[in-house]
């Protein structure tokens, strides 16, 4: 595992950029428990609380050129890949204004403007159109990345084996991302997997691995560019394991008796956004006032969301329809 | 010109490819083996690897993949060996292809082609003789296509590459060696439609894929007794051309389904429920079905003919409707 970085080598406006993007996740996320509580969102809804660092910092080594596929954890992927948080707080209301048209929720987010393939919530179900995804991109020799999210449930799933050994077999640009929490819903990892070290696995399949502390978003930016960057120049595809938790329930439907309180506590003691703050306070990057006007922003912005959301329409039901095929094209002349 | 319903795909297949550079073909043994059912024999050498391109033996990967890649704007056609094996990536067709344009709010197309053989006959068995076309037709979100004839398989890949959703081609694995005569400039068809294959007047046979050549011979007999069958060939199972079937069914006034699937949730059930739906006082008889015998397909011919319809049981089932009333 890349051993945490002791001073940080980051610019002041990086530094806070990263705090900001952090904050701005978990300030929506616990609007979104909020609203969830008061019935505006339905449904399924899996907070991304505590794992922030991992979608901060891997987003970082992206361009707008690659793609990403994510899981149904994502609205902080979304959010860091410039979906902006009025179209994914809409989507969490099902209003016609969100990123989906309000048909898929908080599980399907999908925005093509910014190749945010979803929000996709059978588990290991991505990995196989990440693979394809690019896949497209080498028959079109584009220097393009796809990186992929996947937790340590996916492990279990034959799709990940599969996938691993073919974007591997065909030199493919994936960067596999696993955001190992520990957890595949409420099963743990020591009683799914046989083999606890997720980077063996890759290294079966010839896909070069390496694990992260996924609490640490400085580590995580460093270690993504580094695996983007092989996957870029054509090594194939990388499978970065991010050891991260999540400090919430699974979804809103779980009562967490799976695992023991303080196990929580102590895994919060290493809350990714206090330990950046710390960092850049110790490094003098960081004044109290950059705080303030932190939550300042991302509580106008959440507050927005909120309200655009709330103000939004609802998709006709006449369009009930829509979309389900394109209008069909009638090939020209012949007839059987 | 003389050809077979083979090298009818295999025109196809090359046509796709020599005029479209976003179209590959990937699947388990299209390249170096040739195509489980020699389709693809020649296109590895004529097309190369990048574009013909073997597959592991992980169906829902690589049916994902060409979904993945579809999403990016490529046009891959997918071959499972078999409908057989389509069960291992059912939830890649189920889940994301099928999906994906509507969930996403119409921003996320998948404009695939994945082709499989289907059917029983051929003495391999219970894991190897499924025809589950009729469970694809079920899916909101794909089109499903069974080619019966040699213009159908020379004809409808290119329109379907042409469309913007998942297109499911089900190639009934006995009809690969059927010989015919095709037309040198047969090319594109429409996939709109059912078709017509014969004109009759006492009673409509509904037909499809490896149906549709049974149900001829049927109508074949039924003319020596006097009685004149209409057969329709569905061609396209989803979705369902409802104006064809009711139209033959409102002038004989009677029908007979077959279908290869089981009986039970079946696309015949479908077929007659739309005739029953839309057509129940032009009748003069109730809709009568051939489908295959609910068990799992046995490995010795007389028991296999005895699960599939055969030309006496849809001849013998149309004598029924017909004595009717």
């Amino acid at each position: 595992m890349t051993a945490a970085t002791s001073a940080p080598a980051v610019s002041r406006d990086h530094g806070l950029e990263l705090l900001r993007q952090m904050t701005r996740i978990r300030r929506f996320e616990e609007k979104c428990a909020e609203l969830y509580g008061q019935g505006k969102i339905r449904g399924f809804l899996h907070l991304y609380i505590g794992e922030e660092a991992v979608a901060v910092g891997a987003l970082q080594a992206l361009g707008p050129e690659d793609a990403i596929v994510a899981t149904y954890r994502e609205h902080g992927h979304a959010l860091v890949r410039g979906i902006s948080a009025r179209a994914v707080m809409a989507e969490m209301y099902g209003k016609a204004t969100g990123c989906s048209r309000g048909r898929g929720g908080s599980m399907h987010l999908f925005d093509a403007a910014t190749r945010f393939y979803g929000g996709n919530a059978i588990v290991g179900g991505g990995l196989p159109l990440a693979v394809g995804l690019a896949l497209a991109d080498r028959l079109r020799s584009e220097r393009r990345v796809t990186a992929c999210f996947f937790g340590d449930g996916a492990v279990a799933e034959g799709e990940f084996h599969e996938s691993l050994n073919l974007a591997s077999l065909w030199r493919l640009p994936v960067l596999f991302l696993c955001e190992n929490n520990l957890y595949a819903m409420g099963t743990a990892l020591e009683r799914h997997q046989a083999q606890l070290d997720l980077t063996l696995k890759a290294r079966g399949y010839a896909v070069a691995a390496e694990s992260v502390d996924g609490m640490d978003v400085l580590a995580v930016e460093a270690a993504a560019r580094r695996a983007t960057e092989a996957v870029r120049s054509g090594a194939g595809p990388f499978l970065l394991e991010a050891r991260t938790y999540r400090f919430r329930a699974h979804s809103a439907y779980d009562p967490e008796l799976y695992r023991q309180k303080e196990e929580v506590e102590r895994w919060k003691e290493r809350d990714p956004i206090p330990g950046l703050e710390k960092k850049l306070r110790e490094s003098g990057l960081l004044a109290a006032e950059d705080l303030e006007r932190i939550e300042g922003e991302v509580k106008a912005e959440v507050d927005d969301a909120v309200a655009f959301a709330e103000a939004s329409p609802w998709e006709p039901v006449e369009d009930l329809l829509k979309d389900v095929c394109a209008e069909p094209p009638s090939a020209k002349g012949a007839r059987p | 010109m003389k050809t077979t319903y083979r090298e009818a795909v295999r025109a196809a297949l090359r046509e796709a490819l020599q005029r479209d550079p976003r179209v590959f073909l990937m699947g388990e043994d299209v390249g170096r083996y040739g195509g489980t059912y020699a389709v693809s024999r020649g296109l590895l050498e004529e097309f190369g690897p990048e574009r013909i391109r073997d597959a592991p033996l992980s169906e829902s990967t690589f049916v994902g993949a060409g979904i993945g890649a579809a999403m990016a704007g490529m046009r891959p056609i997918v071959e499972v060996m078999t409908v057989n094996f389509s069960l291992l990536c059912l939830d890649q067709i189920v889940n994301n292809a099928a999906t994906l344009r509507h969930m996403s709010g119409g921003q996320v197309a998948v404009p695939l082609v994945i082709r499989m053989a289907t059917g029983a006959g051929r003495q391999v068995a219970a894991q190897h003789s499924h025809s589950l076309e009729g469970w694809y037709a079920h899916v909101p979100g794909v089109k499903v296509l069974v080619p019966a004839t040699l213009e159908d398989a020379r004809g409808m890949l290119w329109t379907a590459l042409q469309d913007p959703d998942p297109v499911l081609i089900f190639e009934h694995a006995t009809l690969y060696g059927v010989e015919g005569d095709l037309a040198d400039d047969a090319g594109a068809v429409e996939i709109g439609h059912a078709a017509v294959r014969r004109p009759g007047r006492d009673v409509t046979l509904v037909a499809s894929g490896g149906t549709l050549a049974k149900s001829l011979r049927a109508a074949e007999a039924l003319a020596q007794e006097g009685i004149e069958a209409e057969v329709i060939d569905l061609r396209v199972l989803r979705p369902l051309d409802d104006a064809t079937i009711l139209g033959s069914v409102r002038r004989t006034r009677r029908a007979v389904v077959v279908d290869e699937g089981w009986r039970t949730g079946s696309l015949s059930a479908e077929v007659v429920a739309r005739i029953m739906e839309s057509a129940f006082y032009d009748l003069d008889a109730p809709v009568a079905r051939v489908c295959t015998a609910e068990v799992p397909i046995p490995y010795p011919r007389h028991l296999e003919e005895a699960a599939l319809p055969q030309p006496e049981t849809i001849a013998e089932a149309a004598r029924g409707v017909v004595r009717h009333g």
